[in-house]
């Protein structure tokens, strides 16, 4: 199939989120669509998939200028879409999934599953994805649901396939099978469209890039040989981008942080934390690389006194503080960058101001007796804002107006504009712009500097890679490798994430 | 069981959203609540008409929720004296929405709070007035303030969701009033009825108007309502405690992120609500009853509900609806006797004032003007 884009526009009230788009997908062909968040990717996406009706330009389909009502009228001409978010009943079967609202029927109208199996098994050989029709979804490893989300587009013959940053769940190592995967697809005739903001991945399975910034096709590459990362994020950015981090040589001072055999429960008795020991050194940043969900989150949230602890200790500098609440931990100079920022991080209907003494609002400087003392608050953040960078208008602005970028950086500002011993950050960039990132990289290099011990939780590699100085996997609850931050190999820390490591190796 | 669970949550986490705005646009606040008045009038003459009241009825009986609400002294006297115990335990039922809370008890809550008022207003022979009506009040307030707390304290225990205990507590204290009104020493001498003795004359919330006019019922409360007005912004909007109720109620996963504690701030929110509705009850006892009987609470702590939907949760405007239901109320009364409608018409009313206002994109498409075009910005 072969679609073209032209003139594409879409608007929201004064809002232009593309403009003046034109591309071209080529069947047998990768377009690799590369951009920031907010650049108008997913809006553009989702005018192709009748979504979004745009507010000029056309859709040309094998020379014809199509119109699309809705979804449905996309899916029928053949375009289909794997979200970022999968779309997955997790107690139904993989068949199930499938055919899900597309359901063959037998000849008394029942739901004929053995046609929508066959019919799986059929798309499984042609493409060499080895789904097992009848696996429970829930069962399944994230890298094996994406192949069901795949399966339900095909299913539903799509020519077109769009790929929503794909790998953003997944190991490295099912990164190299989902490329394997996309290959073939591509080989059969298939038009494809990769959207990612990961410059690396795009250069090996793109054969076309187009680069879209603040709406608007901003760059194109015909082979991706022809460009470098470094072009490829200049055109994605606006700026050269400097991806090194600037930090003093590795000193390594006195335990910070001791954590020893810590073990902890989830609410239904699974195993979250397995036994894990790890020290934090002062002037350190340890980061913990793993696929999410193998109990960082967990770890976290007990180091920094949100759950209770199972089993196992947590010193602070001699000290004992495995019982110790969230407020004392804060009290004693933790700095906590929570992972999701809009849920547990801010409040997003609240102003700049309260969000910035969000966990220190109780403190001397902003409270007297039982009264805050706003004006102080408003202040302090005003200072605190400029310090750090956040572009607003004023503190009283409600957080939800910023962007990630600075949200982000508020919570930096919140958390690193006091006196701090310990900076726990759990993905500390995700989703954010290029420039915000290495405004923040910045920021934790230099607590580091200035002596804090820093614990780095991401799944992004390359994060941890340009941070760490000591570089822990885990994998199912256990810490199973330790890598030093300089020396380290992205592959062999890879097969670590996916639990294929031996430690002598 | 579980499923109807999570969909009772997910209403309720709606209307918390809808009841406590922060940041929400001025026309959010005052147009649509104004709009909502407009069409619930109107739609309550259609009702009338489709109930064969002739037109000319329809009209003369709202020239009389008029002048029966603000129309003579006597007329704002009356809408004042509605008004005092709906602002009351309209404030505290908006302190719940604040944190988080959807506090249906507020009735159950004024009966326990009015039963101690009442008890506390005819136990104590000889006390001076100025000792006598403080007792009386914080008596109420206490009484409610326990009765909401058991509500909160299963909350943050076991989880139990506020909407559904503070349902079965209601229901509780109405048979708990009945029992009570029932014993030798709350019983009224000589009566078989369940009844109060009545409280003494010390106790009573002094009448302001009675050298104009004897009839005049306008009592002290509105003072009380007034401060509690200002007390409420004062607690929201100036304090620690406000700002974990606030934040809590907003975000409770970013408020436990941030330290505070959970269980803590559901108690105390909860208790101080009922205090408030506690307050109402004994305002209701020694300002205007004089005494206690079955379901003296009249459905005020359901009102309150409206009336804390009406204003957005804030203090003052809770204040300014709690005065429009007055109003309603007093208007209703006089509606009745003026055209014969049923004053079953001023619930409808108040009905559709709360429904319009928990939909305020069908007021928009109702009345376009008086807003700005809706900006439709969709994020990335």
């Amino acid at each position: 199939m072969d679609i073209e884009l032209r003139g594409i526009t879409k608007r929201f009230g004064h809002f232009t989120a593309v403009n003046e788009v034109n591309l071209h997908i080529r069947p047998g062909e990768v377009l690799g669509l590369l951009g920031e968040n907010g650049a108008g990717k997913s809006t553009l996406m989702n005018v192709l998939c009748g979504l979004y009706a745009p507010t000029a330009g056309e859709i040309v389909i094998n020379e014809q200028p199509v119109r699309f009502a809705g979804p449905g009228e996309a899916i029928s001409a053949g375009i289909g879409m794997v979200h970022q978010h999968f779309m997955l009943i997790p107690v139904f079967t993989v068949a199930e999934n499938v055919v899900l609202g597309v359901e063959p029927k037998g000849r008394v109208d029942h739901l004929d599953l053995a046609r929508a199996r066959a019919q799986v098994r059929k798309i499984n050989d042609a493409y060499g994805l080895e789904v097992d029709p009848d696996a429970l979804i829930e069962t399944l490893p994230v890298g094996v649901q994406q192949r069901v989300e795949i399966i339900k587009v095909l299913f539903r013959s799509a020519d077109l396939v769009i790929f929503d940053e794909p790998t953003a769940v997944l190991t490295p190592q099912e990164v190299t099978e989902f490329f394997e995967i996309v290959k073939s697809l591509r080989d059969s005739g298939k038009a494809i469209v990769f959207i990612t903001h990961k410059l690396g991945e795009i250069r090996e399975i793109a054969d076309h890039i187009a680069v879209l910034r603040r709406g608007e096709i901003v760059g194109h590459a015909e082979h991706p040989n022809a460009v470098s990362e470094a072009e490829l994020a200049e055109m994605m950015v606006g700026h050269p981008v400097n991806f090194d981090v600037n930090k003093k040589p590795y000193q390594p001072g006195a335990p910070m942080l001791e954590v020893k055999n810590l073990t902890i429960l989830r609410e239904n008795d699974d195993i979250a934390v397995d036994d894990v020991s790890l020290t934090i050194h002062s002037a350190e940043i340890v980061g913990i690389a793993g696929v999410q969900g193998n109990g960082q989150s967990a770890l976290v949230e007990s180091l920094t006194g949100l759950t209770r602890v199972t089993d196992g200790s947590v010193t602070f500098k001699n000290q004992d503080i495995t019982h110790i609440s969230a407020r004392q931990r804060h009290r004693l100079g933790f700095a906590h960058i929570p992972e999701d920022r809009q849920r547990t991080g801010l409040i997003p209907a609240f102003s700049i101001a309260e969000n910035m003494v969000l966990d220190s609002y109780y403190d001397d400087r902003f409270s007297k007796g039982p009264n805050m003392m706003w004006d102080a608050v408003n202040l302090a953040t005003a200072r605190a804002v400029v310090d750090f960078d956040v572009r607003t208008g004023s503190v009283f602005d409600a957080v939800e107006t910023l962007s990630g970028g600075n949200q982000q950086k508020l919570i930096v500002a919140r958390e690193m504009s006091r006196d701090t011993d310990l900076l726990i950050a759990s993905q500390p960039t995700r989703g954010l712009d290029v420039g915000s990132i290495e405004y923040i990289h910045s920021r934790i290099a230099q607590a580091r500097d200035e002596g804090d011990g820093v614990l780095i939780v991401s799944s992004e590699l390359d994060e941890i890679l340009a941070l760490s100085d000591r570089i822990l996997v885990m994998f199912k609850g256990r810490i199973i490798a330790e890598f030093d931050g300089a020396t380290a190999d992205k592959s062999i820390i890879g097969l670590a994430m996916a639990g294929r490591y031996e430690a002598a190796a | 069981m579980s499923h109807a669970q999570e969909s009772t949550t997910g209403l309720t986490e709606a209307l918390l959203r809808r009841a406590a705005p922060t940041g929400t646009a001025l026309e959010d606040l005052v147009v649509v609540p104004i709009f909502a008045v407009v069409v619930a009038l109107v739609l309550g003459a259609v009702a009338m008409l489709a109930t064969n009241v002739e037109l000319a009825t329809v009209g003369r009986s709202y020239v009389a929720l008029l002048s029966g609400s603000v129309g003579s002294l006597n007329a704002l006297s009356e809408s004042l004296t509605a008004a005092v115990p709906l602002t009351l335990a309209g404030l505290g039922i908006a302190l719940g929405f604040r944190a988080g809370m959807f506090n249906i008890g507020a009735e159950g809550q004024l009966l326990i709070g009015g039963m101690a008022a009442v008890i506390a207003g005819f136990s104590f022979q000889g006390l001076p007035g100025i000792v006598h009506v403080p007792l009386v009040l914080l008596a109420g307030a206490f009484a409610g303030g326990f009765y909401a707390a058991i509500a909160g304290w299963l909350r943050a225990a076991t989880g139990a969701h506020e909407v559904i205990s503070t349902i079965m507590l209601n229901l509780i204290s109405y048979r708990l009033v009945d029992y009570l009104l029932r014993l030798d020493f709350i019983q009224r001498e000589g009566r078989s009825d369940p009844i109060s003795q009545s409280v003494l004359e010390s106790a009573e919330l002094p009448r302001l108007l009675a050298w104009l006019d004897p009839n005049l019922r306008l009592h002290a409360g509105v003072f009380l309502m007034i401060a509690a007005v200002v007390f409420i912004h004062w607690l929201l909007f100036k304090t620690r405690l406000g700002f974990e109720f606030r934040a809590s109620g907003e975000s409770p996963d970013a408020a436990r992120y941030a330290g505070m504690k959970a269980g803590l701030i559901v108690v105390l929110a909860m208790c101080l609500a009922g205090a408030l509705a506690g307050i109402a009850g004994a305002n209701q006892v020694s300002g205007v009853l004089g005494r206690a009987s079955p379901g003296f609470s009249a459905g005020i702590g359901f009102d309150a509900i409206a009336v804390a939907l009406l204003g957005r949760s804030h203090p003052w405007g809770v204040l300014l609806a709690g005065l429009l239901f007055g109003a309603l109320e007093a208007g209703g009364r006089q509606m009745q006797v003026d055209a014969g409608v049923s004053i079953d018409l001023i619930g409808i009313i108040q009905a559709l004032i709360i429904v319009f206002i928990a939909a305020p994109l069908l007021v928009r498409t109702l009345f376009p003007w008086g807003f700005r075009k809706a900006e439709r910005v969709v994020k990335e």
